[in-house]
């Protein structure tokens, strides 16, 4: 029947918004402001899923961030998302959500197969059992527990959803909005300090949504939303709902996950799924508050148990009731509340106390209401498969050994209460040093590391009075620190039923003859008796025996279980918890979805993109673009169906016969200036620069000082003190970073500025024999002439009205000239370069083009100035000065670096003249020799030369001096190639360089 | 993520930051002699510390300039920030 758990006068759903959704298929009702929980639970539905390793029904065991159980496959707007908690997502119209972890179905488990053979199935059995033999690991093992295992199943579809990040500054931070995040946030928001308060529900009010305390003569949840209200008008508060701090970082950064269309059927246009927020507070108060601890008992896992906080909560806040015959069993005041909730809706519960005889308010008006109660009883274990049907009960003797007669009466549910945990893992994760408290049985926050208080419940504080009161001192003295203001607010009236202590009883032992599971850990599955086995086996760090036995590893993170099992470890060690230790508690505190932690940065955003001024042009001349670091940059122009290797091929065989011109903006550029900049110079470089006269350029090499190249490029003098310095694209950054670091760290005498110019020049390499040519007609007041601009000369010319920097210098090994103009005058050189350049059957060429020339003729690039070789390796070693001394220069005698064998770059060909080399292939001997074959060296460029019309590559090989002629054999497993080739000479293109000088 | 104060900038998040590692090693002068040992010290040896750290970093996208932080390295406390020029003592 629809919705006949649901009662007609309680709740703070909205009734006139009534939802349909489907759960496994069928279809239900409830309304807005349910959960999915609470709108199943208002259809009498408890069987959710099944467990992780013996496929036991699973049901609800809380109502929020805590439930160990009632996870779902969530469907929503054509997308899915595994691992959603059935008591955190909020109920749309047409949401749909199936069980996860049953196979074929929850009502039908092969898994559950498991259950009947779970003594075969103790602590450490996938770590025992599966070891062996290794071969049954790939084809029996794994795909077995792949099926009948895990939880659900992530999309394989790119996430059409937007994620934002977003960085925030406030005064103070507070997680959580009960009663201490409300007092402290009103208390310091009335100083004027920036607040920014936390709620990780829909609702703000935390236990005030179901607490019968009055504050003000209001109800609890009157006087929260009158202060939520208030807060919201402020300028300096921002309040935020379905936010979870879930990270508590270094130096007073938290991290919060923001849940802004999760509730909704779909996103609104423009807003983001979820938000991310980094945020740097100066003070952080965490009001986490607490969570109720279970009682451990026999088969305390079956749907219908759940704690008495959640069946409150589910009452008072949705309306629902989770039984007809509720059972309450207690150790303390809490699960009083709950019957007297039950009672006042015309509920008959029975209440369980573990106590003899407490006395207090609670107990009193659960007397006076005539409230049928149990002293000094236990549940033994709970019956039913699919859900409670009754319960086997015992009374229990004073020292809590011995159990008396076992009745079974018959209830629906059982609502626990073990009494409360505080919440302390913000608090832990930020490096306060956690304390026992022994009145609470559980760890509270100690001595603060950064600046954090912990409040109220958190804190293990549990009376509202002292609650509101220390929240709203605390509020107001961190906030007067901050802003000096000073503003007094009254402390509101607090009525609230006194409650007593309780019982540090936490597990029922077994009766004679029963072997019931105790279960500690419900979602992993993790009873007493595992625990007990990892002990025997000598287990006793209670890190070893949470991973040996999975205990508070699943996706609950151990909310519900912790303290239950650190019990019983230190029990059976006879120490007490506090010597045990908790377990470290880590970032994030729930679930975070990765969406949310990129952000942004998918696809195309996942880094910047740089483009060059000349990029439209490219673009409308089917250029077919390449990466390159952040760079796009053309790897060929397209003709017809020309692929890479034919257009670049034509390209760079039009530079070696006519003219190309090909895009150099990318590269680094940096300004030097200052009177000492020619000293920096040849700090930096290899060779000499002192000398270098005003209007030329000069080829280096810089070294990091371990002596291995860092980068090459070209320097120009452009006046007495002023320099412009190239880098290759890839190392612009670093060597500027180089610069600066020698600059202000190590030699702060020198008078020198270097500042980043790459995007301020926008480069186009002329090269060919008919460079000269074009560039004459390009400058034609300029003597462009061999004489009046010879090889590494530089000059200013005048491009058509625009100021022009033109290098002669070379990476092509042709003659060649690289123009700069200002960057906003790219795209004007660029084309008068291309229509000037037509008479002389100019063609554009690409990053391909470009590799070609330079590996033909052997000039070494970034795939051999890879991070690993030095100067003689590239045969740079004609560039080290003998003179003087240079960064780096130390290194190089290193036995290693002047060893005779050393290995130094070659040239590679095919025998056949045909096959291609892969690059990254190995350089061999003997293509036969047994494994592992010793490496000789390795390709570390590949093209094929446009000049000899065969394959050629570039190799770094061992005593690759000594080794030209040789013939090896190249080898790439990869791509299961033998190549017998020859080693030649790197420069297999006009070896003397005279072309460049012609 | 840690909170660095930049000595020209002021208080700034690590992300703008590049490390630089030990802030007290020194490079050896040019040409000077060296001795092998020495040397080896200057470019590889590191003392992996557990406290207090001088070391480097530059404000890559703040101001560029190289700085001196002194931190804890187990607990990353930030006691002081130095500019390059600014004596450690
Ligand atoms: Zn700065």
């Amino acid at each position: 029947m629809d919705q006949s758990y649901r009662l007609s006068d309680v709740g703070l759903i909205n009734r006139d918004k009534k939802l349909s959704f489907k759960f496994n298929g069928k279809t239900y009702y409830g309304y807005e402001g349910d959960t999915l929980a609470s709108a199943l639970i208002a259809n009498g539905v408890h069987l959710i899923g099944r467990s992780f390793k013996y496929h036991r029904p699973r049901g609800f065991f809380g109502a929020g961030v805590d439930e160990p159980y009632a996870i779902v496959q969530l469907y929503r707007n054509g997308e899915t998302e595994p691992n959603i908690k059935a008591t955190e997502q909020e109920l749309f119209e047409g949401l749909e959500a199936t069980s996860v972890n049953c196979w074929p179905s929850v009502n039908f488990d092969i898994g559950a197969i498991n259950n009947f053979f779970k003594m075969f199935l103790p602590a450490g059995f996938y770590y025992k059992t599966f070891m062996w033999p290794k071969s049954f690991w790939y084809k029996v093992y794994e795909p077995f527990i792949r099926k009948a295992a895990g939880l659900g199943v992530a999309s394989t579809k790119h996430d059409k959803e937007r994620y934002e990040h977003k960085y925030e500054y406030c005064d103070l931070l507070i997680a959580g909005s009960g009663p201490s995040g409300l007092a402290s946030a009103y208390a310091a928001a009335k100083n004027g300090a920036r607040v920014i308060l936390a709620e990780d529900k829909a609702r703000h009010g935390g236990t005030l949504l179901t607490s019968d305390a009055n504050i003000g003569n209001q109800s609890g949840k009157e006087w929260a939303d009158g202060i939520i209200s208030e807060l919201k008008e402020m300028p300096n508060v921002v309040v935020k709902n379905r936010s979870q701090v879930f990270g508590y970082y270094d130096h007073n950064m938290l991290v919060m996950s923001e849940r802004i269309s999760d509730h909704l059927p779909q996103t609104k246009k423009y807003h983001p799924k979820q938000r991310l927020w980094y945020i740097r507070a100066k003070e952080v108060l965490i009001s986490s508050g607490s969570i109720e601890r279970p009682i451990v008992f026999g088969n305390n896992d079956t749907p219908g148990v759940m704690l008495s906080s959640a069946a409150k909560e589910y009452l008072k806040v949705y309306g629902v009731l989770v039984g007809r015959n509720p059972l309450i069993f207690t150790n303390n005041d809490s699960g009083y509340e709950t019957a007297i909730e039950f009672k006042k809706k015309g509920v008959e519960p029975i209440i369980l106390d573990t106590r003899k005889d407490p006395q207090s308010e609670v107990v009193d008006e659960a007397k006076n209401l005539g409230i049928n109660i149990k002293f000094s009883y236990v549940v033994v274990a709970a019956q039913g498969y699919k859900k409670v049907k009754s319960a086997d009960i015992a009374k229990i003797s004073d020292d809590k050994e011995q159990l008396g007669t076992v009745e079974n009466i018959k209830c629906d549910c059982i609502c626990v209460s073990g009494f409360w945990t505080p919440t302390i893992h913000l608090a832990s994760q930020s490096g306060n040093k956690t304390k026992f408290n022994e009145d609470i049985d559980a760890f509270v926050p100690g001595t603060s590391k950064q600046n954090e208080t912990t409040l109220g419940a958190a804190n293990g504080t549990y009376t509202l009075e002292e609650t509101l009161k220390s929240s709203f001192e605390t509020g107001h003295e961190l906030s007067k620190k901050i802003t000096n203001n000073n503003n007094e607010i009254s402390f509101p009236n607090v009525v609230e039923k006194k409650s007593t202590t309780h019982d540090k009883f936490w597990c029922v032992p077994l009766p004679e003859g029963k072997n019931y599971k105790r279960f500690l850990d419900f979602q992993n599955d993790v009873a007493v008796s595992d625990v007990e086995i990892a002990l025997k086996e000598g287990y006793r760090s209670i890190e070893h025996v949470k991973r040996y036995t999975t205990l508070g590893m699943a996706t609950d993170q151990g909310k519900t279980s912790n303290l239950n099992g650190l019990q019983l470890v230190s029990n059976i060690e006879n120490k007490v918890v506090p010597n045990v230790g908790h377990t470290t508690f880590r970032p994030p505190y729930t679930p975070v979805s990765i969406g949310a932690i990129v952000g942004r940065e998918v696809g195309k955003h996942s880094k910047p993109t740089r483009k060059s001024p000349m990029h439209s042009w490219h673009e409308k001349n089917n250029a077919v673009f390449v990466d390159a670091g952040v760079w796009l940059r053309p790897r060929y122009y397209k003709q017809g169906n020309e692929n890479l290797f034919e257009g670049s091929k034509r390209e760079a065989k039009n530079v070696r016969t006519n003219v190309g011109v090909c895009d150099v903006t990318t590269l680094g550029k940096i300004d030097i200036k200052g009177p000492d900049a020619a000293e920096l110079l040849n700090r930096v470089y290899t060779n000499a620069w002192l000398k270098l006269p005003v209007g030329k350029a000069r080829y280096g090499v810089m070294l990091r000082e371990d002596g291995i190249v860092m980068d090459d490029g070209t320097t120009t003098r452009i006046s007495e003190n002023h320099y412009h310095m190239t880098t290759t694209t890839a190392q612009a950054a670093n060597v500027l970073s180089h610069l600066e670091y020698y600059l202000q760290l190590v030699w702060p005498e020198l008078n020198v500025n270097v500042v980043s110019t790459t995007e301020q020049w926008a480069g186009a390499a002329v090269a060919g024999p008919k460079s000269r040519d074009l560039l004459q007609k390009l400058f034609p007041n300029s003597d462009v002439s061999n004489e009046g601009l010879p090889f590494m000369g530089y000059m200013e010319g005048d491009l058509f009205g625009v100021k022009a920097r033109i290098f002669r210098i070379s990476f092509s090994g042709e003659l060649a000239y690289e123009v700069n103009v200002e960057s906003d005058n790219g795209n004007f050189m660029w084309k008068k370069i291309m229509e000037v350049g037509q008479q002389f059957k100019i063609q554009p060429y690409g990053t391909e083009a470009l590799s070609t020339l330079r590996i033909e003729m052997g000039h070494v690039a970034g795939s051999e100035l890879d991070g690993r070789t030095i100067p003689y390796d590239n045969s740079l070693e004609g560039l080290l000065s003998k003179k003087k001394d240079f960064i780096g220069k130390r290194s190089l005698t290193r036995e290693a670096f002047v060893a005779e064998d050393r290995q130094k770059v070659v040239g590679v060909v095919p025998l056949d003249k045909k096959t291609s080399i892969p690059e990254g292939s190995h350089l061999v001997k003997d293509s036969n020799a047994p494994l592992p074959n010793p490496k000789l060296g390795y390709i570390s460029a590949s093209c094929w030369s446009v000049e000899h019309d065969n394959p050629f590559s570039l190799a770094i090989l061992k005593d690759g001096k000594n080794m030209i002629g040789e013939k090896l054999f190249v080898m790439s497993p990869v791509k299961n190639k033998v190549i017998p080739v020859e080693i030649v000479s790197s420069h297999y293109v006009d070896p003397k360089g005279e072309r460049v000088r012609s | 993520m840690l909170h660095i104060k930049c000595p020209h900038c002021g208080m700034r998040s690590q992300n703008e930051f590049s490390y630089g590692g030990d802030a007290t090693v020194k490079r050896p002068e040019l040409n000077k002699e060296v001795t092998d040992q020495d040397w080896n010290n200057f470019v590889y040896n590191r003392k992996s510390l557990r406290g207090k750290h001088l070391e480097l970093w530059q404000h890559l996208s703040g101001c560029r300039q190289w700085i001196k932080v002194e931190r804890d390295t187990a607990t990353h406390e930030i006691f002081r920030t130095l500019k390059a020029n600014e004596d450690n003592s």
